[in-house]
């Protein structure tokens, strides 16, 4: 993947979904989706269950293909350049979009080990212990964890491992946070920390996330994107509406919008 | 909303009639028959067939245990043919000659021929004593074995088999035998049951084991990777699948023809050594231990196959996704992600695999292990035998002590697998720690 020009002002858009399809075999879950991602800006993408959120964020990196049968129609264009087009190697996608999942899923290495190994594989050469320190220090879990650095990924809280997968995901460099339901498993304080975290990441990462929490997206997003199963019956997803998050929280256009985020919904 | 007065029921009693303090709810309770007694009876009967079923495997394998103990230990009537006495040289008994003085001793009493023969077999000089000693044993003294009574005869009717010896056997002595001892283990075969040892056969299991794992292992998890991770899911690759599932159903002897036309007929030139200009002067052909180890690798091929595929499988999907987000590429992932999370289960299997191959005769024979061989297998070259062979072909004898000393070699066996598979345990908790 070319780097943008450098004389070339950066584009508004870090991530553009053009007119996107995306099918389970025959099965078309997610239709005609049209969705910027601001650069430096939190997305959110909201609707209930079912309508495709997921999916669609996984089109962001091309993480839908781990699963067999998947296909998409249209584009997904990332600093200007189709995602998907056959000369893309989606490791790199992967690389440059970092994705974190929504159950915490550390791996049974040591906490230094779970940060340290996607560097490695992505060739490193630099000082481990100050870019694992950093990373953990971004993720605000530093102060917790500096003195256990040794012990197992998985011998912390479940709010702990969460910010130690944001870690993890921050350590290669990703210029795109993909965040699938990132607080759903966790208390409410610990989901406070981690809408705090992302307010400190978008001042140098670009954020997606997805999540049932409309209180979430309404405190932590700037832009909001409201997915809703399609009214024909066929049970695919699309975006209904996309706009700025206080404009689709006090003024939607949809009237769908506005019964779900008022919770009149169903 | 109403307060639930379910609380007011006494715990303990089943409701089956319409409760009149339920008022309204006694009509849909009178629907269920809650009856937690009954459950938990039920529950417990279930809970004693399975003990019952523990206990019979455990009844089971303590009968087999004491069978072998019971035939490995007991008395036994030894007749000198030459009583060892008039065998002391200058007044120094037999037991106390040193080396020289034996082979003295033996060059005295075999003819010109027999002794020129161990000789040529091995230079005297190169003979330990002890060697020496067991030869003049054979030889000279050749104990014939009269009589013999297992472990438990032995305790209990330890006054009548001193009678019956006293009055049978007035030339000869009654010992108590350990059959199961250190010389034992350390002594090449021999067909004197006294001087019979099981060395050879336990180089022969070992040299055959490795040779197993060192083709099964790799080619095991390498076939498990490729069907887990890489393999799509088209109607040839599940055919195979199913038939991996099959193959480790094959009765072993099938796989002793397989080893026979393959490895000792076919690859002949590459398991007799000729290729490698390595061939072993006494083996003829193909018939070594490297041509069984292969056998058994084969035989033990689906089993280290279904036990990694089953371990990777189990390895959690979202660690796999995890180290995917990272852009990891799927040999990265596989490499460190799903191979050291399913090495404990690998092992496992490896484990079961040892197991079958230490323990397997049939398929041997097949291939051609040799009976009656008392020289160590030195190469991947050699003549071998393995010791469930032995074990086979002392059980196939008529006389008693063979039958003492086939369960000599079954207690060797077993503690032979248990050492192999204590390493794989081990090896396995190393990798669990890990995580």
């Amino acid at each position: 993947m070319a780097q943008p020009l450098p004389n070339q002002e950066k584009a508004r858009y870090v991530l553009e979904v053009k007119d996107l399809s995306i099918f389970y075999g025959d099965f078309r879950a997610v239709t005609s989706v049209n969705v910027p991602v601001h650069r430096h800006m939190i997305t959110a993408i909201i609707g209930p269950s079912g309508c495709g959120k997921s999916t669609l964020l996984r089109a962001f990196n091309r993480m839908n293909e781990l699963v067999i049968g998947t296909s998409i129609e249209g584009e997904v264009l990332f600093e200007g350049e189709n995602l998907y087009d056959p000369a893309v190697d989606p490791v790199e996608v992967r690389y440059r979009i970092g994705m974190v999942f929504q159950k915490p899923n550390p791996f049974p290495k040591s906490i230094y080990e779970n940060i340290a190994w996607g560097a490695r594989i992505h060739g490193y050469k630099g000082n481990m212990d100050e870019l694992v320190e950093s990373c953990l220090r971004q993720a605000a879990l530093w102060d917790e964890v500096k003195d256990i650095l040794k012990q197992s990924g998985l011998a912390i809280s479940g709010g702990q491992q969460q910010r130690l997968c944001i870690a993890r995901a921050l350590a290669v460099q990703p210029e795109v946070i993909l965040m699938d339901e990132p607080a759903s498993a966790l208390d409410p304080i610990a989901t406070l920390k981690i809408e705090e975290l992302m307010q400190e990441l978008k001042k140098n990462y670009t954020i997606v996330i997805v999540t049932h929490n409309m209180q979430q997206a309404a405190r932590a997003s700037d832009y909001t994107a409201m997915m809703m199963l399609s009214a024909n019956g066929e049970r695919s997803g699309t975006v209904i509406e996309f706009d700025q998050t206080n404009r689709i929280f006090t003024n939607p256009r949809d009237k769908r919008t506005e019964d779900y985020v008022t919770g009149r919904f169903g | 909303m109403k307060a639930i007065t379910t609380s007011t029921r006494p715990i303990g009693q089943s409701v089956q009639r319409p409760n009149p303090s339920l008022k309204g709810r006694g009509e849909s309770l009178a629907n269920y028959n809650v009856n937690t007694k009954g459950r938990r009876r039920k529950g417990s009967i279930w809970r004693w067939i399975f003990q019952l079923s523990t206990m019979i495997g455990i009844i089971a394998l303590l009968a087999l245990l004491l069978n072998i103990i019971n035939g490995a230990f007991g008395y036994a009537v030894l007749e000198a043919k030459v009583d060892p006495a008039t065998l002391a040289v200058n007044g120094v008994p037999l037991e106390e000659q040193s080396k020289g003085q034996l082979i003295g001793v033996l060059q005295s009493k075999l003819s010109s021929g027999a002794f020129n023969k161990l000789e040529r077999d091995q230079p005297f000089a190169e003979r330990s004593r002890a060697n020496v000693y067991q030869l003049v044993i054979e030889r000279l003294v050749k104990y014939d074995i009269k009589a013999s009574w297992p472990l438990w005869d032995s305790l209990t009717h330890s006054g009548e088999i001193k009678a019956t010896f006293a009055r049978d056997y007035p030339n000869a002595q009654l010992r108590f035998i350990s059959w199961f001892t250190a010389d034992f283990v350390s002594r090449p075969q021999s067909s004197e049951a006294l001087t019979a040892g099981v060395r050879t056969a336990i180089l022969g299991s070992l040299w055959t084991i490795l040779f197993t794992l060192l083709l099964a292992f790799p080619l095991g998890v390498g076939a498990a990777i490729y069907l887990e991770e890489y393999a799509t899911d088209n109607r040839l690759n599940r055919l195979i699948r199913t038939n991996i599932n099959n193959l480790a159903g094959v009765p072993s002897i099938v796989y002793g023809i397989l080893g026979l036309a393959i490895f000792v007929r076919t690859l002949e030139p590459l398991t007799s050594g000729e290729l490698f200009g390595l061939v072993d002067p006494t083996t003829a052909n193909g018939r070594t231990v490297l041509a069984a180890g292969l056998t058994l690798g084969l035989l033990v091929l689906p089993i280290i196959i279904i036990n990694a595929q089953e371990a990777i499988r189990a390895v959690p999907q979202s660690l796999r996704k995890a180290s995917y987000g990272l852009g990891a590429t799927k040999w990265q992932t596989i490499w460190s992600h799903v191979l050291p999370n399913a090495m404990p289960g690998i092992l496992t299997g490896t484990i079961l695999a040892i197991s079958r191959a230490i323990g397997e005769t049939a398929p041997l024979v097949v291939v051609g292990a040799s009976t009656a061989i008392s020289f160590d297998p030195a190469s991947p070259f050699s003549k071998f035998t393995t010791l469930p062979i032995q074990i086979y072909q002392w059980t196939s004898r008529p006389q008693d002590e063979f039958r003492s000393l086939a369960a000599a070699a079954i207690l060797v066996l077993l503690v032979i697998l248990l050492s192999l598979n204590a390493s794989a345990i081990l090896l396995r908790n190393r990798f669990s720690r890990r995580l």
